[in-house]
């Protein structure tokens, strides 16, 4: 079912979008995530002086010639940078889109040669031609993934601190710039061989999204390097399979199977939608997960002031585990309009309220947990008071945002000054008086009388 | 009017088309990329010029063909997109600027390509068009407007250019503010994001407009390098913005010619050229070129040894009155060097100092200078004994190398702070300068320690 050139293209992908991804991952890290595009760019030049010298489409000349055109725009680029008056992203726009433009000149020259015919070597260059694939593609690619790993296995150590720390490991006597030239070798290595299967802008892409992918899913190297290698092969194979129409994919709207898509734009498409994914559902780090731990905050936050604005309209009349009317909830505090009913649902769940009626009123848990807060809302103001100067009608707000962040330890801490002055606090572990008319009783109908 | 135009002879017309057509390209991207280069957002240029692939092609799926508007509208909004989801997946996925990107305009692109694909047969893309450009053939797609025969790409860039225009003038103050303090601009009040927005559409709009003519790459080397350039020769906008439309305007007439001498193609020659002049500004330019920077730093290092001589003969002078010292005592007192050798037949032929047969002898203008030299040096060691407590013998290193630093006002201020001092820590006499005394009485003082 699957052909030999297939199985060949697919191979090669797949090899290329895993170590394009590993060697990613150091540049992505760096800070240097263009790199890969300025490499694949300033190729062209070095491809064509390389076919202009050898005069004919040989591959061990023309990559060498890339090589060669790589190395000088990374160093050309590091020596703009030095005038410190040209930014690095202009050294990089400039060299980049200067250097392409040599190359643009040398292929009217070979163009205009008598042997000519370079033109479809362009098109090759610009989009892939994955087709074109052979043997010795493979065999160059699974050389330099090879040699790739070898180097990251035997310098593992070294490359993980220069990639986070680089002062550090000046600091302490590591080669850095060796180590820095080595990775962008290799990722030099790399961008020349699957320049031919995917072409410019693709290679610049494989060099970039499966890390910014594998970044959401790890804090770890290892395991990022790992998940960039997955993330880039799965690429490689998702497109290659989608393309050879092996698994067939329809353009919306019509009947029959998208065919003869090119090979390069849908391997990266593949790895976009893959990043896609990362971005909304990555544990930790997505959007979901993010949204998530947000509405689970501001559900927590929202249950604690329900406590408080409960415990505080049971201590005006002493029965703090009295059922009170949603009327005067809401005249305590300002709620919006799910707020206090996600509140309410959770503080149940928790059991901390129970409904007599259909009105809320604190469990014997409820009031444990309201004091704790109240406790931490006051001893917060008294302190802020005490010891920062700030106006009695000044602190509320403050010890609101305040009260759900302080733990046992913080609080006891708080306490201590208060006991010593013995006036507000008199025994450890009781709720002091609100320095000020809580809101409870700012907004009883009768008006306040504290 | 245009009857002269059309009795020249037509090779000259097309050559002149092109130029005009050229020049217009590269001072409406020369314009707006000197924002980029300022704000730090040359690589969001990059990125625009590959993603408004699919802007084009969507525009040309839903109106049917690539008329003018309907290209502006694609590139816009593929633009603003662009600008959207960088922003969006930086600021809210923390994906860092460069990576995300990458990222967006790697995708749009090969989004772009696959559509092309699928459109390819009625699309009028051309990849060699979207990489080359087609300057060569400007005289081919006319327009008729009034009876004239107009190029298209004329019709194409000359709006996009007055819009430029337009925008630099409209917004000069906001852009002044805020590519140079983007705190201080959003704290005044303006609005930073519209800024921002209404520069990436317009980058959009330029470089579909230029893309025709130039192909997609070189859009970039338009935008970015006589920016660049111009960044290397001026500290003041308005001037910058002028250089660098003169930059791109003569990156266009260069670059025909020589696409014309050495028959190559027109659009890659012009960045070529581009590129030659960054690299002439890179070294050559006033303020901020490696060789100018080089010439200061010798100049530098040349009046520290003319100093550094006429201190030693000064204090040679000071120490045993009358005492003259030999070049040769100067050469080895300096550890020698052609340099040296320079210098002193320099401040000869200035008449700083005079050979005389018992030795080298201070003018009076020489003398002026020593003095002034010896003063910021002394001044410096008093100042750090008294004020930073170090001890004697650990001052005259730093003060050899600061005393050629200390201007006047410094001087006055060192003073002040001394008080009345008038002897160093080594408990030789600081001298003053002719303001106070014309010729300080040493003798006396030297009778002191």
């Amino acid at each position: 079912m699957i052909s030999y050139s297939t199985l060949l293209v697919l191979a090669t992908t797949t090899l290329l979008g895993a170590i394009a991804g590993v060697l990613g991952s150091f540049a992505v890290l760096r800070g240097r995530a263009l790199v890969g595009d300025l490499l694949a760019h300033a190729a062209l030049p070095g491809l064509c002086v390389g076919f202009l010298l050898v005069g004919r489409r040989e591959l061990g000349a023309m990559l060498l010639g890339a090589v060669i055109a790589g190395v000088a725009a990374v160093t050309l680029m590091t020596f703009i940078a030095r005038n410190r008056r040209t930014k690095e992203d202009a050294a990089l726009g400039i060299v980049l889109s200067v250097f392409f433009a040599a190359g643009i000149v040398l292929l009217s020259v070979i163009q205009n040669l008598p042997t000519g015919g370079a033109k479809a070597g362009m098109e090759a260059y610009l989009y892939g031609q994955a087709a074109g694939i052979n043997r010795t593609d493979l065999l160059v690619i699974a050389t330099i993934a090879a040699l790739a790993l070898l180097v990251l296995l035997l310098f593992r150590k070294e490359f993980q601190l220069v990639t986070f720390d680089p002062e550090f490991a000046r600091v302490q006597g590591w080669p850095v710039m060796a180590l820095d030239l080595g990775i962008l070798g290799l990722i030099t290595l790399v961008t020349m061989a699957g320049l031919p299967a995917v072409g410019v802008i693709l290679m610049a892409a494989l060099l970039v999204i499966p890390p910014a992918a594998a970044r959401f899913w790890t804090d770890r190297i290892g395991r990022m390097l790992l998940t960039a290698a997955i993330v880039g092969g799965g690429s490689g194979i998702l497109g290659t399979l989608i393309s050879a129409g092996i698994l067939p994919i329809r353009w919306p709207g019509e009947e029959s199977v998208a065919s003869e898509l090119p090979t390069g734009p849908t391997i990266i498409l593949c790895g976009s939608a893959i990043f896609l994914l990362s971005v909304l559902f990555a544990p930790h780090r997505g959007l979901a997960a993010k949204a998530i731990q947000l509405a689970i905050l501001r559900t927590r936050i929202a249950a604690d002031h329900l406590l408080r604005t409960l415990y505080e309209l049971g201590e005006q009349d002493g029965a703090l585990d009295q059922g009170r009317s949603w009327q005067a909830i809401r005249r305590a505090r300002r709620w919006s309009g799910a707020e206090l009913i996600i509140a309410a649902f959770w503080a149940r769940i928790q059991g901390w309220i129970s409904f007599s009626g259909n009105l809320p009123r604190l469990t014997p848990q409820g009031i444990q947990q309201a004091e704790t807060l109240v406790r931490s809302h006051r001893l917060w103001e008294l302190y802020l008071i005490d010891r920062a100067g700030i106006a009695p009608d000044h602190v509320d707000r403050d010890a609101d945002a305040v009260e759900h962040w302080l733990t046992g330890e913080l609080v006891s801490a708080l306490e201590v000054p208060l006991r010593e002055k013995g006036e507000v606090l008199k025994a450890p572990g009781e709720v002091p008086q609100s320095p000020h008319p809580t809101m409870a009783e700012e907004r009883k109908p009768e008006g306040g009388d504290a | 009017m245009w009857h002269w135009f059309a009795e020249l002879d037509p090779n000259l017309q097309t050559a002149i088309t092109v130029i005009v057509v050229a020049t217009m390209t590269n001072v409406a991207c020369a314009l707006l990329g000197c924002f980029l280069v300022l704000r730090r957002m040359s690589l969001l240029g990059d990125a625009l010029a590959h993603a408004v692939l699919p802007g084009l092609v969507i525009a040309f799926v839903f109106t049917g063909t690539l008329s003018l508007p309907a290209m502006f509208l694609g590139a816009v909004a593929i633009g603003v997109l662009t600008a959207l989801l960088t922003e969006g997946l930086h600021r809210q996925a923390g994906v860092s600027e460069d990576a995300s990107l990458g990222v967006v305009f790697t995708s749009l692109f090969a989004l772009g390509v696959i559509l092309i694909k699928r459109y390819g047969q009625d699309v009028d893309l051309d990849p060699d068009c979207v990489l080359n450009g087609m300057l060569e053939m400007v005289d081919d797609n006319v327009w008729q407007i009034g009876g004239f025969e107009v190029p298209r790409a004329l019709v194409t860039i000359l709006p996009v250019l007055i819009l430029n225009l337009l925008f630099v003038v409209v917004f000069w103050k906001e852009l002044l503010l805020g590519s140079f303090d983007p705190a201080l601009a959003t704290a005044m009040g303006f609005r930073a994001g519209l800024l921002h927005y209404t520069l990436m559409c317009l980058v959009a709009l330029t470089t579909v407009a230029a893309f025709e003519q130039v192909g997609s790459i070189l859009v970039v080397a338009m935008l970015i390098v006589p920016a660049a350039t111009a960044h290397l020769c001026s500290d003041r906008l308005h001037i910058m913005l002028w250089l660098a439309a003169g930059f791109g305007a003569l990156s266009a007439l260069v670059g025909y010619a020589a696409a014309l001498i050495f028959d190559v193609n027109t659009a890659g020659a012009m960045a070529v050229s581009s590129g030659i002049f960054y690299g002439a500004a890179l070294f050559f330019s006033p303020r901020y070129g490696w060789v100018s920077r080089w010439l200061h730093q010798a100049a530098l290092r040349l009046r520290i040894i003319a100093e550094d001589i006429l201190g030693m003969i000064y204090r040679a002078e000071e120490w045993a009155a009358g005492r003259r010292l030999q070049p040769a005592e100067v050469f080895r007192g300096l550890g020698g060097g052609v340099w040296v050798r320079v210098v002193l037949s320099w401040l000869a032929w200035r008449d700083m100092i005079r050979r005389q047969p018992e030795g080298l002898e201070l003018s009076p203008a020489g003398r002026l200078w020593a003095a002034a030299v010896v003063r910021s040096h002394r001044l410096w060691e008093s100042y750090l004994v008294r004020h930073l407590g170090l001890p004697d013998d650990h001052v005259h290193e730093p003060a050899m190398r600061v005393e050629h630093y200390i201007e006047a006002p410094l001087q006055e201020q060192l003073a002040g702070a001394l008080g009345a001092e008038l002897l160093d820590p080594h408990g030789r006499p600081i001298p003053q300068l002719p303001a106070e005394s014309e010729s300080p009485n040493k003798d006396e003082r030297q009778d002191q320690p």
